[in-house]
């Protein structure tokens, strides 16, 4: 297990990471904030972030939310991926109110 | 007790991501019992007291989400009974061989106006619950296993037109109005609880602009010390909590949301109260609607509305 720096550049927050844990889950545990959080397992699509630097590995997630294009160019759910090294993302999910009348 | 000609809620076909961490979870962690595999890749699981051979079925997709629902009828008779009420309602129907689903009979299917495909069927085979029918036990050791609910109870679907759905399901299906949500206007309903029997609910609906989705599918215990015990074996095992424990204030249900490794939502739900069919619906407004869904917190959490597969 190793830590990495996970930056969130839209707020310019940071936090400490294992390798173990996905980028959402790193935030969350230690309470931190700034990526959406919603159903954690990769179908919902609420915590959707462009990494903009670093690596990591990846789980199944979601094609309604993430197509082949996105993940290769690093759109991906952060409750689907760990660090493999420092990684600076920016948000894209948001939190849509979907209150329809 | 069914109250008319379709029973209860008796299946619900779900996509997941990756099959064997799926049917770990349903099996392991759920506490399901694993009843079949067809050549179509599906898993089957009933919960341990459900008699009929399946409840829950699963697939490996390359997105999660719900493909279809189906709700048990009382006779072969009832059930084309029904197909020509909704054909002569205006509802185009399909029907679907039997054994295309394990031990399952024909299907009558077709797609609610929020975008779900909804079946009907009359025959499943009686696999039963593990016991003999002439003198059982109270439980067996399946009722320990995992979370283990008694049966699937009802589930929450998201999607636009639910008055269309509704109405389908009242003038057609049978189903009575239990309790709503009402929005700003005074007119137009939010969501939606509907039930063919004596619970507080068998389906309800959230208006929601995606038609098709999936909130949750809801599995009952029989305590409220049981909704805590699934709270701990979720901690044991990592699943997902959206909330809960805690109790909503629509159907008065106690209850724990979370995710199957997916992001499919379920509940595990104890309690509502009973209801019959001559009653008033219960009205909430939009002034109290945190507390209706959510009784304790008294606010709507950010995923209510938002987070659905």
């Amino acid at each position: 297990m190793a830590l990495f720096t996970v930056t969130i550049t839209d707020s310019g927050e940071s936090y400490r990471c294992s390798s173990s844990q996905t980028v959402l889950a790193g935030m969350e545990n230690l309470g931190r904030r700034g990526i959406p959080v919603g159903c954690r397992g990769g179908g919902c699509g609420v915590c959707r972030i462009e990494v903009l630097s670093g690596s990591y590995t990846s789980r199944a997630m979601s094609r309604e939310h993430v197509s082949e294009a996105d993940q290769a160019a690093g759109r991906v759910l952060a409750c689907r991926i760990y660090p493999t090294s420092d990684l600076q993302l920016r948000v894209l999910g948001l939190m849509k109110k979907k209150l329809c009348a | 007790m069914a109250m008319n000609g379709v029973l209860r809620p008796g299946h619900v076909a779900l996509r997941v991501l990756d099959l064997e961490e799926s049917i770990h979870f349903y099996k392991n962690v759920l506490g399901l019992v694993e009843t079949g595999r067809d050549a179509q890749g599906r898993v089957y699981f009933k919960a341990w007291d459900e008699r009929d051979h399946n409840s829950v079925l699963i697939r490996q997709a390359d997105r999660a989400g719900l493909d279809f629902v189906g709700f048990k009828v009382d006779s072969v008779a009832t059930l084309a009974k029904l197909e020509q009420d909704l054909n002569a309602y205006g509802v185009a129907t399909a029907r679907i061989a039997a054994g295309e689903m394990l031990e399952t009979g024909e299907r009558v299917r077709f797609t609610l106006p929020t975008g779900h495909e909804f079946e009907l069927y009359a025959e499943k085979s009686d696999v039963g619950n593990g016991q003999a029918y002439v003198n059982p036990e109270a439980w067996i050791p399946a009722a320990e296993n995992g979370i283990a609910p008694i049966r699937l109870d009802h589930m929450l679907l998201y999607g636009p037109d639910i008055e269309k759905a509704q109405a389908i399901l009242q003038d057609v299906l049978g189903f009575y109005l239990v309790e709503h949500i009402v929005l700003e206007d005074g007119q137009t309903d939010l969501a939606i609880w509907l039930s063919t029997s004596i619970k507080a609910h068998d389906i309800a609906f959230v208006r929601h602009p995606e038609p098709g989705k999936l909130h949750h599918v809801s599995f009952l215990l029989d305590s409220w010390e049981k909704v805590l015990r699934a709270a701990d074996l979720m901690s044991i095992n990592r699943v997902s909590i959206d909330i809960g424990p805690t109790r909503h204030g629509v159907t008065r249900g106690t209850t724990i949301y979370a995710f199957d490794p997916s992001g499919n939502r379920f509940e595990t739900f104890c309690g509502g109260y009973q209801s019959y069919p001559d009653w008033k619906p219960i009205t909430w407004t939009m002034e109290d609607v945190g507390r209706g869904v959510f009784y304790h917190d008294r606010k709507l959490n950010e995923t209510f509305l938002t987070v659905v597969t």
